[in-house]
């Protein structure tokens, strides 16, 4: 069941009526007729991102005990932000408060996907590849979604984009895609790139394809005048210019309608920090790629949505050494123009120990997959059937959310 | 490459097993490239780097106790800066800083000079090896058993000491030895935080209020040796986490030895008997942590853990499981003696039958690169920064599982411009002129391609025709 503002009483009021499900699909190719020409983002954060310290149930009685010195406060030196009367955001996201505030940015809490072991890897394999376990296919969601639409569709035209020099496996797969990643080299002479193509031609096409559209992607990105600024490791920044370069490409008028990008540094084994300190930073950063999008997207903003998954979430206890580890249920953002915000979205199961997954962990009580099928049949028509079998194979029981997107 | 064909022998040996021919090493193992092979395992001492000017890792470990002594008088000194987020790792950091405050002393930055001769060291170990088949072993297990050196300075310090100390004596030894190494190390005991996790019922637990940290228990089993989905459970982790609660290092005062070093602090260890696997480990003190470490390297899960992987490497993105099931057998059969196993390895018909699909990981690529020019860098930041921006920076992965061993984290759109980028700049860069036609040859044999040798005979300009070659399929791929 799906509620907006949760309080306990609330959860208790609902308990029992689990047939309750307000989602529902959204199966039909009409935006054809419209004048819309939506954008759809996804952002990886790869290291299973603590959603109690992100977004936090600073209405639940058990939750300031449960997660110590890392819980937020609403008073002190760093309040957290309040979304409703039983969510508050972490003070280090003050963009997205704002897109909150203005409709634009939804939160969904006590979300993970099926999978309910703890390992990072599988645990990004499944949220990456969409499938049901880990280690099936080398192909992403987002890749097959691309792949499922019609081929005249202007989504499937343009292609897609993986940001990174190496793709994120949500969009590595059989349908072509395009790579960007700032870096600094002086380009290459076109007599060369024209050679070393013509060998591939001959003996090698899939590296001339490849080698072909990575070459495509910097000349747009060049005519754009974006700045290749050096490649560095101050993840804050790089997280705002992977973002702002994925924008740019995105509002081209020839460019890609679909990116994803994959932020890294998430697993706060130590020191985690609540509303200062490693996570607040790293959530500055991906406030601050979120707030890129929205400037450099200009109008088509509008138009977007963007997705924020996580692989899955961190103990409900603080451990040893002021740090989580690996859980279960956690928070997804949504931000974009397009986004019908203003709203966190959970069904919350409370942090009583019986209420927690194996008495360590927030319980999942929202499948994110039904986020993103939800995202994904809003803003580019795909149907039902395609999502239950192509894009998140065998999840006909994971039903689209309704409602994210406006009309 | 799209061909089925079956790949020239020689450069089997020299590309999916070795770092790539040098001018002269295809001809000169032409006649027995497996023989060549063999050799290299038989030479003595061929993973060890003799350098005496590089420090273990408790004396690098001491050089930052003293810079993090030295930063915190500087602090009482003036009022704090804001902290970075993590070490730098690119070469960039070696550059001085901009002086943002005129009279503010130098804090010296003894990790970075550590880090860039453990570089360096490593370079030259690849380009003076013979096929480089042991290299190519050693920088396996190396990210087998990956720390990341924008963790804590202490791994940047220590993470060229970890593969020198942990990974190269072991290398043809016993995987049981690398393993028992590998765990105690500094670098690994901080890179997954164990060094700090402490017993709730020890008398540090208790006095502190202070407990476990389950990294490093959890990337054992599920990286390091069973694999994960093997069958172990969640408390299989917690319970070996007690078990290793005290493995930890010698703070800068060294009561519990030389500081740096590793250390068992008894009073961290959570007290009693544990039950891992349906075993009970009921030993004080370290040995009850070196019981479970054996019986896990003797599983057969860990075998087969090891056995795919090995096959993933070499082999293909998805190894014949024939050959899987043969190098697990290996592994069981000679108790863990990785010589036995690479040997199975070098004697597996697939090996030299498989199509060159893999593409050289960045590592492969620019050692070969440099190797097939015999250019020889006398410092490591141009081969640091070609694998920060081929997104492999070295000892640097994103996790502790390493970097990516399939081809296409490897293969594309960005990282095929980036390696032609790189290939360029280099060809245009170097000084020597050698005929490209003649090299070719010399480096991938007479039996290259048509297209190749057609591009690299038609080529531009000599640094072109140098160019193409490295971007040639029988280059990039192996």
């Amino acid at each position: 069941m799906l509620c907006e503002t949760p309080s306990p009483s609330r959860r208790a009021l609902m308990a029992g009526s689990g047939a309750l499900f307000a989602w529902a699909s959204i199966p039909k190719f009409a935006r054809a007729a419209t004048a819309r020409d939506p954008r759809f983002v996804t952002i990886i954060l790869r290291g299973a991102l603590d959603g109690l310290s992100a977004v936090a149930p600073v209405g639940d009685p058990d939750y300031a005990g449960l997660h110590g010195e890392l819980a937020l406060r609403l008073d002190g030196d760093h309040p957290a932000l309040p979304l409703d009367p039983f969510f508050a955001l972490n003070p280090a996201m003050k963009s997205f408060h704002a897109m909150f505030k203005d409709g634009e940015a939804a939160v969904v809490h006590a979300a993970a996907t099926n999978y309910r072991d703890r390992s990072h890897f599988d645990g990004q394999d499944v949220l990456e590849s969409g499938q049901p376990a880990p280690n099936m296919t080398d192909s992403g969601w987002l890749n097959r979604a691309v792949g499922a639409m019609p081929a005249g569709e202007r989504v499937a035209r343009a292609g897609a984009l993986g940001v990174g020099v190496s793709t994120p496996l949500v969009m590595r797969g059989p349908t072509a895609t395009l790579g960007w990643a700032p870096e600094n080299l002086p380009p290459v002479g076109d007599d060369l790139v024209h050679r070393v193509l013509d060998m591939y031609a001959h003996s090698d096409p899939a590296l001339g394809g490849a080698l072909a559209k990575g070459i495509q992607t910097d000349k747009m990105a060049a005519k754009d005048g974006m700045g290749k600024p050096k490649p560095g490791y101050d993840p804050v920044a790089a997280m705002r210019r992977s973002a702002e370069g994925a924008a740019k490409l995105l509002a081209a008028d020839a460019g890609p309608r679909v990116a994803a990008l994959a932020f890294d540094g998430w697993d706060t084994h130590i020191a985690e920090g609540g509303a200062t300190g490693r996570l607040a930073q790293l959530l500055g950063g991906l406030d601050g790629a979120l707030q890129a999008f929205k400037e450099k997207l200009g109008p088509a903003w509008a138009d977007t949505t963007i997705l924020a998954v996580t692989e899955f979430g961190r103990t409900v206890h603080i451990n040893g050494t002021t740090g989580t580890d690996h859980g279960t249920g956690t928070v997804a953002f949504l931000a974009g123009g397009a986004v019908k915000g203003g709203r966190v979205i959970a069904d919350w199961p409370g942090l009583k120990p019986n209420a927690l997954y194996q008495n360590r962990d927030l319980a999942p009580t929202t499948d994110v997959r039904a986020v993103a099928k939800g995202l994904l049949a809003a803003q580019f028509g795909l149907s039902e059937a395609t999502l239950a079998k192509t894009v998140f194979p065998e999840t006909a029981g994971v039903k689209p959310m309704a409602d994210l997107v406006r009309a | 490459m799209t061909s089925t064909q079956a790949p020239d022998p020689v450069l089997v040996a020299l590309n999916r097993f070795g770092l790539g021919g040098r001018p002269g090493d295809y001809a000169a193992i032409a006649a027995d490239p497996r023989g060549a092979l063999l050799a290299e395992l038989a030479t003595p001492d061929v993973a060890t780097i003799r350098d005496p000017a590089l420090p273990t890792s408790a004396e690098a470990i001491q050089k930052v106790y003293e810079r993090n002594k030295l930063e915190r008088e500087l602090k009482l000194k003036k009022p704090a800066a804001p902290a970075p987020m993590a070490a730098k790792p690119d070469a960039m950091a070696a550059k001085p800083a901009p002086p943002d405050r005129p009279a503010a002393p130098k804090l010296p930055q003894p990790q970075q000079e550590i880090f860039l001769a453990e570089v360096l060291a490593r370079i030259h170990k690849a380009l003076d090896a013979g096929p480089g088949f042991v290299e190519r072993l050693v920088a396996f297990w190396s990210n087998h058993f990956a720390v990341a050196t924008n963790k804590d300075l202490i791994d940047r310090a220590t993470a060229g000491a970890f593969e020198r100390e942990a990974i190269r004596p072991f290398v043809l030894g016993r995987f049981v030895d690398m393993l028992q190494a590998v765990e105690r190390h500094p670098a690994m005991l901080t890179f997954l935080d164990n060094r700090v996790s402490i017993g709730p019922d020890s008398p540090a637990g208790l006095r502190q209020h202070r407990g476990l940290n389950e990294n490093l228990a959890r990337e054992t089993m599920e990286l390091h040796t069973l694999g994960v989905r093997s069958g172990y459970t969640q408390a299989d982790v917690t319970n070996y986490a007690k078990i290793i609660t005290g493995w930890t290092i010698v703070g800068p005062p060294g009561k519990m030895g030389e500081p740096g070093s590793f250390a068992f602090n008894r009073f961290a260890h959570e007290p009693g008997a544990e039950t891992v696997l349906h075993k009970v480990y009921a030993q004080a003190g370290v040995g009850q942590g070196e019981a479970v470490l054996r019986d896990l390297a003797a599983h057969p899960a860990t075998a087969r853990h090891v056995a795919f992987k090995l096959a993933r490497h070499f082999v293909a993105d998805a190894p014949p499981p024939a050959l899987v099931e043969r190098l697990a057998k290996a592994y069981l059969e000679s108790h863990g003696d990785l010589a036995v196993v690479s040997k199975a390895l070098l004697a597996a018909p697939e090996a030299w039958s498989a199509p060159a699909t893999k593409m050289r990981d960045p590592w492969e690529f620019v050692v070969a690169a440099l190797r097939a020019t015999k250019e020889r860098p006398d410092k490591p930041q141009p081969v640091l920064g070609a694998m920060n921006l081929l997104g492999m920076p070295i000892w640097t992965p994103a996790g502790p599982n390493g970097f990516s061993d399939v081809s296409a984290a490897w293969d594309g759109p960005e990282a095929m411009k980036l390696r032609l980028d790189l290939a360029a700049r280099f060809a245009f860069a170097r000084k020597d002129h050698e005929d490209p036609r003649a090299l070719l040859t010399d480096v991938l044999g007479p039996k290259v391609g048509e297209a190749t040798r057609v591009a690299v005979a038609r080529a531009a300009s000599q640094p072109q025709g140098v160019a193409l070659m490295l971007m040639s399929p029988e280059f990039q791929r192996r």
